[in-house]
Order: C-alpha cells, then structure tokens, then sequence
C-alpha cells in the first residue's frame, strides 16, 4: 500500500498536481468558509 | 507518562503546527507559502487564516470538480500514504476538528455513548462521502458540495475571517447561517456524545477507516491473557469492542480501552508480531 502512495504521489507530482493544490489553497475559498 | 497527556499533547502539538500562521489570525490574511501544497493528514480547512496546509478532502473535491477532469493522483496518494501507515490513528492523534470535539467533551454534561439509531448513523458517513465528496463534485462543476454544504472545519475559518476583516463580514448570508447552525449542533451533540462529527459525518474518517485492518499502526489483542471482563468495551467511547474486532474501522486509536485492561491483553504500535484475535481452543 505504501509502495501504492508513493507511486501516486510521484504521478501527481509529476503532472504538477501540488502546484494545483497550491493555487486552490492560496486564495479564500468562499464556499469553504460559507459565503459562496 | 500517562497514555491521555501524550495523547492530548501530540493532539494539541499537530492542531498548532497545521495552524502555525498565526499573524493570520489577527490580520484575516490566509498563508500564502509553498507547503500549502501539501495536504495536512486531517480535517483542517486551507481557508483558515492559520492554516499552513491543504485540507486533503477540499483538494480531493476541487480536482474532482474541476472544468476539465482531473485523476487526483496525488491527493489520492498522500490519502492512502497516511491511511496505510496509521489508519484512524490520523483522527485520534492528529485531526485538529477531532482535538477540539476531545476538549468540548470535558465539558461536564450529560453523556450518553449509546443509543439505538447509533449503529445505522454511523453509515451516514460513508454515504456523506460517496455523495457529497465524490458524486455530486463530479456531476457539477466548481462546487466542492462537502465544503460548501456541511465542512464545520470551514464555518470555524469563516467566523474567524469574519471577526478580522469587515468585508468578509458585510456578504454572510443564508448559506453562512446554515452552516453556523450545523457547527452549533455538532457543538451541542459533542457535549453529550463523544466525537460526533467523526462517528456519523466525517469522509476523511471514512476513508481512513478501511485502512484500520492494514495500517502499520494496529492494536493487537492477546486473547489467552483476556479474562472477559468487557473493561475494554465499556470504556471505548466508539463503541467499538476491541475484543472481538481490534482493528475496527470505527476505532480512533485512543487507547482508553489498552488502560482499561487489566491484563495487558491489548496492545498497540508499529511493531507487532502474529495478530491472535481467536481465543486458543484448549486440546481435551
């Protein structure tokens, strides 16, 4: 399992999934916080 | 030391570090740095102005609802990675939404573990996750509808930005008031039940739940040294039998039930030999 994650872990870093992470979690999200 | 003030301290150690911006907290800015790439093992909304990581299960629905479909592979990833090595240990150790329903519980107040419909609502969250999380982001565009409908995690962060900053303050509305309302009442639930939130609504929890039986970190039950006292079930505040399914996918990890035995029956680690959960049959 943990071979699993690491395997998917370096697909998504791969195809740059962190950076869409990152552009998510930088900016307020309105739904979250309740005013979406 | 005493198993509950190492827990408490890991507990408290994890929600202040996953909430180490803490100038966010007064300015209403949210952290904008590199290691919000990476999800934080628990529920802890990237809205919240401390936050210093992703919520696993808000990056899960924005890559699920995105305009253009994308495999989440690596949210997926870290998801499996931190299930497989502690399982549910995540929610009793280092979820900081779990920490704060521990603490409403010390409230004294009328408690109650057990009631009937309690065994049907725990399946609530499974459903929570395959509809909210998966299947409605997937159908409809942009809309993480767990964060959006229920993250209490999220309605935390909103009270927080609203306190600091006006504007935020001048455009709550309706949707806000729900989700005051369904914060309140798991605040009001917690006082009574421990860690409702978890029990009946949780996805993360869910998820991490199947790995309970696989994680590295498991509880081992020794039955020859079990004397049938049931101390263990009855101090589980689950309601999880440790004696019959040690590795229940219900189980958080706490351990109350390992100081509860008085036989040392029950252990719990990385390390572990054979897993006997079978009371030996004694040859005639």
């Amino acid at each position: 399992m943990i071979a699993v994650s690491i395997c998917l872990i370096t697909i998504g870093i791969l195809m740059k999934q962190p950076e869409s992470v990152l552009h998510k979690a930088v900016r307020i999200c309105m739904e979250c916080i309740g005013l979406g | 030391m005493d198993r509950k003030k190492i827990r408490f301290g890991i507990q408290a150690a994890a929600t202040l570090i996953q909430n180490a911006n803490f100038k966010g907290f007064f300015t209403g800015r949210i952290y904008e740095g590199a290691s919000k790439s990476v999800c934080v093992p628990g529920l802890n909304c990237y809205s919240c102005p401390g936050a210093i990581g992703s919520c696993p299960i808000g990056s899960l629905q924005s890559f699920l609802s995105g305009v253009r479909f994308k495999f989440p592979y690596y949210v997926l990833g870290l998801l499996i990675f931190f299930g497989a090595v502690l399982g549910r240990a995540v929610c009793g150790f280092l979820c900081p939404f779990g920490f704060l329903q521990d603490l409403i519980y010390k409230i004294p107040f009328f408690k109650r573990n057990s009631f009937k419909i309690d065994r049907y609502l725990r399946y609530l969250k499974y459903i929570v996750l395959l509809l909210l999380v998966i299947i409605l982001p997937l159908t409809f565009d942009l809309i993480p509808f767990f964060c959006k409908y229920v993250c209490p995690e999220g309605t935390i962060a909103g009270i927080i930005l609203a306190s600091v900053d006006s504007n935020v303050r001048n455009v709550l509305g309706p949707l806000f008031s729900w989700k005051l309302i369904l914060l309140l009442i798991f605040i009001v639930t917690g006082l009574i039940v421990r860690r409702p939130f978890c029990k009946y609504v949780c996805p993360l929890g869910a998820i991490y739940g199947f790995f309970n039986k696989i994680a590295i970190y498991r509880m081992t039950f020794k039955a020859d040294k079990c004397i049938n006292c049931n101390a263990c079930s009855k101090a589980c505040q689950m309601c999880v039998d440790p004696t019959k399914d040690p590795n229940s996918m219900e189980c958080i990890r706490c351990g109350e039930c390992i100081d509860k035995c008085p036989t040392g029956a029950l252990h719990m680690g990385f390390t572990e030999g054979k897993i006997r959960t079978v009371p030996k049959k004694v040859k005639k």
